[in-house]
């Protein structure tokens, strides 16, 4: 079943490609020096896909077709290669994301500290559920498979920041940070 | 009651940088190693000193490192990794040690790369970790600057460059094979074994995976040898071992205690007992991948031999407890629902058994289960068991299920009579 799904990526990825115009896929010169920066402490171009990934995560904020295809051009290897790894990781992300990326702990230190609360009052306090953008574009809301903060469940994090000991009444002020 | 891991460690004080971590005896054990010690002797060290794997196989390190070809033709480079992922749901443990003092991490890391003559060491972390890693950053450019990292370091001649390698998440990361994938740029599938990564690891090379906490010990042992190692414990396993606590007890946290402490003084001396209203009614001892023990299992001690013996794993030693007003069966959904999801699709029983796991966790969850829902979780507790899968996921998976079947079956079978969740 696998061998199988990955061929049918392969051709679904390549078909795409020849869509697009040249010029539309090109790294910037600043993603290109940073991704060279790995590659040089690497043994071969292709072991540097993951660190492609984030610096160009980090610059364009999602992975799309286009940027699959410029790194597997950059890389020396297949789109479907590329594809392959995006599509693996859970924070490499193959759809458009909004401007802050909250992380909603969802593992067991949380579930037994009662996560679902504050899920329901994000759900209310944005109108968006566990893999949505809300309509202004500010916040992507998402499950995450333990924060690491369990003594001091529920956690959430956004962006880089980490929220320890969540209660919904903290929930408007945390969200006030970032709007 | 001596605690060398935390020793320097106070929650709130910011983590020591080189000159304070020098102050305190930081790198003599470097030092010491490098400047009088064969990497041999130093493997015999760590052998003699039964430290055995705090990621939660526990396998004897210095053993560990043994295997790793030690000859002049050996193929190079060779690599050393700090399994620094802590994907476990329910542990907290080596964040305590990253966050609170990342020379230690360090230094261990320099004494085992040295023990087997690595030339190239990374430290995986996961990605959460935002401040662990931007102190580790800090400290490797520090320990650079010092000389105790790079060429000849400290005129020994012995070499080692040390880098951090950020993941970009998946629990897979932390099987040290899958780990390895994931450093080459891959998906992190595990890979089978033979060849064991010590042959033939990154990037075909020798490779040694150390834990966080594994590689934090390192030090102290050589600094105070084998013996006083040992004699930390307070059973069979040598040193100290980080304990924590998660779940509705007064005082949650991480703890560097004496290895072998009982659940019962963990629980209700460092953790303050369960809170008011709640009573203790599983506990999961080493994360979401082991078996329930229960209130009648609070004199066992937490080492690794007590808790098997027990039922269980010692696994991570942060333990998450399940209060009498939390389902058992709600509980056991999450911890399916994370391993369904985490699963990285290789191995079909694994792939195709544990979401149909979840599903009838849910079933019953939602009052639509039935007497055989419970039967089929039974059986499956067996076909994704040890053996039939390529990787320890699956069958870490059932070790809760199995558990808590057997423990919790009245509630199990609650649901189907009463078809809805009698916990609301």
């Amino acid at each position: 079943m696998i061998v199988q799904n990955k061929k049918e990526q392969t051709t679904t990825v390549q078909q795409k490609t020849v869509s697009y115009r040249v010029g539309e896929q090109q790294l910037t010169e600043v993603e290109m020096q940073a991704i060279d920066h790995e590659i040089a402490l690497l043994p071969h171009r292709g072991a540097a896909v993951i660190e492609a990934l984030k610096i160009v995560q980090q610059y364009r904020g999602w992975i799309s077709d286009e940027s699959v295809t410029a790194i597997a051009t950059y890389l020396q290897i297949s789109a479907a290669e590329v594809d392959s790894v995006a599509t693996f990781y859970n924070l490499i992300f193959r759809k458009p994301v909004g401007r802050h990326i909250i992380l909603l702990c969802d593992s067991i230190s949380c579930y037994v500290m009662k996560y679902g609360t504050i899920y329901t009052a994000l759900q209310e306090k944005l109108k968006i559920k566990f893999g949505e953008t809300s309509g202004d574009n500010n916040f992507t809301l998402l499950p995450n498979a333990c924060l690491g903060c369990c003594d001091h469940a529920p956690a959430l994090m956004i962006d880089s920041d980490l929220y320890k000991n969540v209660t919904v009444d903290m929930l408007d002020r945390i969200l006030k940070k970032y709007t | 009651m001596e605690r060398p891991l935390t020793k320097y460690i106070h929650p709130g004080c910011p983590a020591f940088d080189l000159k304070e971590y020098e102050m305190t005896g930081g790198y003599s054990a470097v030092r010491k190693a490098l400047g009088s010690m064969t990497p041999l002797e130093v493997q015999q060290l760590v052998k003699d000193s039964e430290l055995r794997g705090r990621g939660g196989a526990g396998f004897n390190t210095g053993m560990k490192w043994s295997f790793v070809p030690m000859d002049a033709n050996a193929p190079r480079p060779k690599y050393l990794i700090c399994n620094a992922d802590e994907m476990e749901p329910g542990t907290f443990k080596d964040r305590l040690l990253l966050e609170g003092n990342p020379h230690q991490l360090i230094e261990g890391m320099i004494l085992a790369a040295y023990a087997i003559q690595a030339d190239v060491s990374y430290i995986f972390l996961r990605w959460a970790y935002k401040k662990a890693a931007y102190l580790i950053h800090k400290s490797l450019h520090e320990a650079h600057s010092a000389g105790y990292l790079g060429k000849d370091i400290l005129g020994s001649g012995f070499s080692l460059d040390m880098y951090l390698h950020t993941s970009v998440g998946r629990y897979m990361c932390g099987e040290e094979t899958a780990l390895l994938n994931a450093l080459e740029g891959k998906r992190a599938t595990p890979r089978a074994k033979p060849p064991f990564p010590q042959v033939s690891g990154l990037f075909g090379k020798p490779t040694i995976v150390n834990n966080v906490e594994t590689l934090c010990c390192i030090p102290h042992i050589v600094n105070n040898g084998a013996a006083w190692f040992k004699s930390l414990g307070n059973s069979n396993d040598s040193g100290t071992k980080l304990y924590g606590v998660s779940g509705k007890v007064n005082n949650p946290g991480c703890w560097e205690l004496p290895m072998g402490v009982t659940m019962r003084e963990l629980i209700e001396e460092h953790a303050g007992g369960m809170k008011t209203g709640y009573q203790l009614k599983g506990v999961l001892p080493g994360g979401a991948s082991t078996d329930f023990l229960t209130a009648e299992h609070l004199d066992v001690k937490m080492d690794f031999n007590s808790v098997t013996a027990a039922g269980s794993r010692l696994g991570t030693g942060t333990m998450v407890v399940m209060d009498d007003a939390t389902c058992p069966v709600g509980f056991v959904h999450n911890l399916q629902h994370f391993f369904a999801q985490e699963s990285c699709g290789w191995c079909t029983p694994c792939r195709e058994g544990l979401p149909w796991v979840e599903k009838m966790l849910l079933s019953l969850e939602k009052g639509e289960g039935t007497a055989q829902h419970i039967e089929l979780l039974q059986l499956h507790t067996g076909l994704l068991g040890p053996g039939n899968t390529f990787c320890a996921l699956a069958p870490g998976a059932m070790e809760p299920l199995q558990s808590a079947l057997k423990y919790f079956r009245e509630d199990f079978e609650k649901h189907v009579a009463l078809k809805g969740c009698p916990y609301g």
